[in-house]
């Protein structure tokens, strides 16, 4: 069984707040984490490796020093990583990076499966993996909780829905993209950390891929972000006064104002 | 193109590096530097005081066919009852359809699908509805197809689809076919006519910060939009719109996935840990049985269920549920505090909470200290309100 | 404080810290609630590869030695003594393995150890011998191709969870110090089973049995070293396991000045934290100074151990008494700081104090090392180089 595992690099912090004197976001911290949903995707790749066989690929596209994050992955099973790395593919949307993925799956050339995790804490979009699927033109089921069974052609996953769940077979090779609920990620080995330390990881760039260069990066981005800003906090303490009736109606307009209910 | 510092005009200040949501910028000797990354959202720009930061938007050849005309909504069905997702959406659909003077078409996939006339009463003009036994389920390659097939022949300028499970999986793999941009999980849509351009907001970095996006040259515009986000119009039964029956040809796409089996499952999910909503009871409940009505509270809003130390101490609800210092520290987006006095040792667990909604018959209750909203009131009175003007919306 | 470990020593210490916090601390009450053994935990211990450690390259170890494993321990003792005493324990018992050992001993049950797949475990103490090692009554009777052993061992550690374990029996009492042999006994072996589990006062995680052997067949091959040497090999086992100890209590001192600053912080009283009233302040520093001081003795012991050093008693003997002293001491003073609440099953102080007064006990009580430290005085008149 061949798996790639996609991972990415954030920041640490999601907690931004607006300082008062300059009405400017601040974010406390720039220590940078693996996307906690990818740490779930690669433990069910490395799970799968160990129940079947075979070699997970982790792979990630960002700055150089994302190769810290590909560099965990090997600390916590993953056997091989590549880093995706190219100024050219700064700025990019979701469809950008899934074809930049996509690029790079290509070229690993052999894979069954590929996972990646639900969303990510920054973007939090959860697109990239149904478009990487789309450019790869391979069947994929989102939000697996299980996967119940795997041949060496097929997987039989769990797909959770507001309901409750389904149960949906697809042919190899695919896309996953799971959830927290899939497993609990294992923590590092002393000998898998040794072996961080020291593996090479290779950094493929734009050219590497034969990547289209009007297709990555911002120039392959079809979305643009036009301004940033903080939704609007609610600071001061309120008692509601009135009747019961009116202080519910109140309440529910001002959590609907701020989008809760 | 992007961005760039004017070395001449940067002073050091250093201002700018904080404000940088992706912590890309640094002082090398006493000058900005921006690392690899830039989005080019501008947060910098609005913190510099010199102008010494300079963002060159990227040169585009906008080629917006005049040929591409209409908002669609997807709206999404189970078991042949359409969603309220895709109420909602017409009705926001509807504005900005008219802000555009264009239609507003709904699509609908499904089997034996009930009430068609409510999409037109909630604003379409149009409704494409594609009933065939084959799509009585998600099938993601069927729906993909038959969506992108419809899309290609009509050429509607905005396609918005609601940001569920379903919704989720199959709009992204749509977007990367027509290769256009997608903006997910948006909580505001508005209109710049100049420029027929959808401008979507959407929240990232947890919901801590707002971001305004475009897809400037790409048609369709896509969106997908949480539940609950726009309220749904008053319907108008008296409206009338076309109902277009379009044909599906099952033998025509290869469906690469395959539905086994599906399982109802409601049981409580959402973790108290990781819960964006927390609806929690205390001692004010009384006895055992009154938590089923903070419990309905909590499934109505799809919140998790805590508690205070006094009712896990009396066996009412597991320790699992306790939130406060020798339980779960929790920090959600709203915490509905039931009947909770509101001791120090509990707010030591949810204080830092986005807002927090006190409901408490005693005026003194230190959790009115903390409270963004306070109701001094009988909660058995406030809470079965607020179940009923919930359930009633 | 700087303490110039290398890379690895480092990488070791951040993963127990990890496992500590992410799988023991959820865990901990509980399990000192119900005296549950760890079994979970010692499968996260064994996945990070934390039993590897200490053992040789050869036998599929990482080829630390005292100082790494004092790290683990420390790490995990912060979170819960319990835990850290049955990963500590294992350690102890395959030390008679691992220094006195044959090949072919070493290459048959050190692999299975350093994967954790199997634990170990040391038996000395019985209930005529506690300080008095050489008052044991537990024999090994030479019988055809092998020994057979009647007696009751009292208050191991691991008993009944391990699969290995070091038996000192007497196999010639005449000759008093040279009467005694270890044997590597399996679980499972036909006349061997396991007396009640203890209650205990702290360390409740830890599982402490007695070992009863009914005519229990050994084969010869099973002792290790030579006959005789029994005694010989505890004293100088316990030498090299006492460090572990010291790192125990490290451990536990460090976790309980922790809580007890935290709490300090946040406790109001008369209008400010009770962190601002000197008396406190006076508290948490000389637990503070006591944690540090018992840390840089236990780490240069084990420093000391792996250098190759031959003698070392006095040296072991001195980390293991200061630190568990400091150890019931900080853990005493972190309660007071708390107040009322510390005394209370809700805040973890109260645990920590229980766990801490074994510490002075067992692995030789603080009296009888205090003695040997007394006695090295004597022979050198307490001259150093």
């Amino acid at each position: 069984m061949n798996i790639v595992v996609c991972l990415k690099q954030v920041p640490g912090t999601t907690k931004v707040r607006i300082d008062p004197q300059t009405n400017t976001l601040v974010r406390a911290g720039i220590e940078n984490i693996v996307n906690p949903f990818d740490t779930y995707a690669l433990e069910e790749g490395v799970r799968i490796k160990e129940r079947c066989g075979g070699k997970v690929t982790a792979i990630s596209m960002g700055p150089p020093q994302a190769e810290e994050v590909l560099r965990e992955a090997i600390s916590l099973g993953a056997d091989e990583a590549v880093l995706l790395s190219d100024s050219a593919f700064a700025g990019s949307d979701t469809w950008a990076t899934a074809y930049t993925l996509a690029k790079a799956v290509d070229k690993l050339n052999q894979y069954d499966l590929v996972i990646c995790g639900r969303q990510t804490l920054d973007g939090d979009t959860g697109q990239v993996g149904p478009e990487l699927a789309e450019m790869l033109g391979i069947p994929f089921v989102a939000y697996v909780s299980k996967v119940e069974e795997i041949t060496d052609k097929s997987i039989r996953v769990r797909r959770m829905i507001e309901e409750g769940y389904e149960v949906v077979e697809m042919p190899f090779p695919a896309v996953i993209t799971v959830v927290k609920e899939i497993n609990v990620p294992r923590l590092p080995s002393l000998r898998g950390l040794a072996k961080a330390r020291s593996v090479v990881i290779p950094v493929w760039t734009a050219e590497d891929l034969g990547a289209d260069k009007n297709m990555v990066g911002l120039s392959g981005s079809a979305t643009r972000v036009i301004k940033i800003f903080f939704p609007q906090r609610v600071c001061q303490s309120e008692i509601l006064n009135g009747d019961v009736t009116s202080q519910v109606d109140n309440l529910i307009n001002k959590l609907k104002e701020a989008k809760l209910v | 193109m992007g961005i760039q510092i004017d070395l001449d005009k940067c002073v050091g200040c250093g201002n700018c590096v904080p404000a940088c949501p992706f912590g890309l910028l640094e002082l090398v000797d006493d000058k900005v530097q921006v690392k690899e990354g830039c989005t080019l959202c501008g947060a910098c720009q609005q913190a510099c005081e010199y102008e010494a930061i300079i963002i060159e938007d990227v040169a585009e050849p906008v080629t917006v066919s005049d040929s591409h005309r209409g908002v669609w909504v997807f709206a999404e069905q189970r078991g042949g009852k359409v969603k309220s997702v895709a109420y909602e959406l017409l009705s926001k659909g509807r504005q900005l359809a008219d802000t555009l003077g264009t239609e507003l078409c709904a699509v609908c996939f499904g089997h034996n699908i009930s009430e068609v006339e409510q999409l037109t009463a909630y604003g379409a003009d149009k409704v494409y509805l594609v009933d065939n036994p084959a799509l009585a389920h998600f099938q993601e390659d069927l729906y993909v197809t038959k969506f992108v097939e419809l899309i290609q022949q009509y050429k509607p300028e905005v396609v918005i689809a609601g940001a569920t499970a379903l919704g989720r999986s199959f709009i992204p793999r749509v977007a990367a076919i027509l290769n256009t941009g997608l903006t997910a999980d948006c909580t505001g849509l508005e209109i710049d006519n100049e420029r027929r351009l959808l401008l979507q907001t959407r929240p990232t970095f947890g919901g801590n910060l707002m971001a305004t996006i475009i897809c400037q040259a790409k048609r369709p515009q896509m969106s997908t939009v949480r539940p609950r986000v726009f309220k749904k119009s008053t319907p108008d039964k008296g409206r009338t719109g076309q109902i277009i029956k379009v044909d599906f040809n099952r033998e025509a796409i290869t469906s690469r996935t395959r539905l086994l089996d599906f399982v109802e499952d409601l049981t409580e999910r959402v973790k108290l840990e990781d819960a964006d909503i927390i609806v929690s009871g205390g001692r004010g409940l009384g006895k055992p049985e009154n938590f089923g009505l903070i419990e309905e509270l909590a499934k109505l809003m799809g919140a998790a269920l805590g508690s205070s130390r006094p009712p896990v101490d009396e066996g009412w609800i597991p320790y699992s549920h306790q939130v406060g210092q020798t339980g779960k520290t929790v920090c959600p987006r709203l915490y509905i505090a039931c009947g909770i006095s509101g001791a120090v040792q509990h707010l030591a667990g949810m204080q830092t909470s986005d807002i927090i909604v006190a409901i408490n018959d005693d005026p003194n209750a230190p959790i009115f200290e903390v409270a963004t909203y306070g109701i001094v009131g009988d909660l058995f009175q406030v809470v079965p309100m607020m179940i009923d003007k919930l359930k009633s919306e | 404080m700087e303490y110039f470990l290398t890379e690895q020593q480092k990488t070791i210490r951040g993963l127990a810290r990890r496992i500590a916090e992410e799988r023991v601390l959820p865990v901990r009450a509980a399990l000192d609630e119900k005296e549950e053994f760890p079994w979970d935990i010692v499968t996260d211990l064994a996945d990070a590869d934390m039993f590897r450690v200490f053992l040789p390259e050869e036998y599929e170890g990482l080829g630390g030695g005292c100082l790494d494993l004092c790290l683990v321990i420390e790490e995990l003792s912060r979170v819960c003594s319990g835990v850290a005493l049955t990963y500590a324990a294992s350690a102890l018992g395959s030390l008679p393995l691992l220094g006195y050992g044959t090949e072919n001993q070493k290459q048959k049950y050190l692999p299975d150890i350093a994967s954790g797949k199997k634990l170990a475990a040391f038996a000395l103490t019985e209930a005529t011998a506690g300080s008095d090692a050489s008052a044991i009554k537990t024999t090994a009777q030479r019988e055809g191709e092998g020994y057979v052993l009647n007696g009751t061992k009292q208050f191991i550690t691991n008993g009944g969870e391990a699969e290995i374990y070091t038996v000192i029996a007497l196999t010639n009492k005449e000759r008093g110090a040279r009467g005694a042999s270890a044997f590597l006994v399996e679980k499972d072996t036909p006349g061997f089973s396991f007396g009640k589990k203890e209650r205990k006062m702290g360390i409740r995680a830890s599982s402490t049995r007695e070992l009863v052997f009914r005519n229990c067949l050994v084969p010869k091959e099973n002792m290790i070293g030579k006959e005789g040497m029994g005694f010989i090999m505890t004293m100088k086992i316990l030498d090299r396991s006492r460090p572990g100890i010291g790192a125990q209590a490290v451990g536990l001192g460090q976790g309980a000045l922790e809580a007890a600053v935290a709490y300090a912080q946040q406790r109001v009283q008369f209008g400010h934290p009770v962190i601002a009233l000197p008396a406190v302040q006076n508290m948490l520093a000389d637990m503070a100074i006591q944690v540090e001081a018992a840390r840089a003795l236990v780490y240069t012991v084990a420093r000391t151990i792996d250098s190759g050093a031959r003698s070392f008693t006095e040296e072991s003997a001195m980390a293991k008494v200061f630190a568990s002293d400091m150890a019931m001491k900080v853990t005493t003073d972190a309660v007071q700081v708390f107040g009322g609440a510390g005394y209370m099953k809700d805040y973890p102080v109260e645990k920590m104090m229980r766990d801490a007064k074994i510490m002075q006990i067992y692995e030789g009580t603080n009296e009888v090392l205090r003695t040997a430290i007394a006695i090295e005085l004597r022979k050198r008149k307490a001259m150093r180089e």
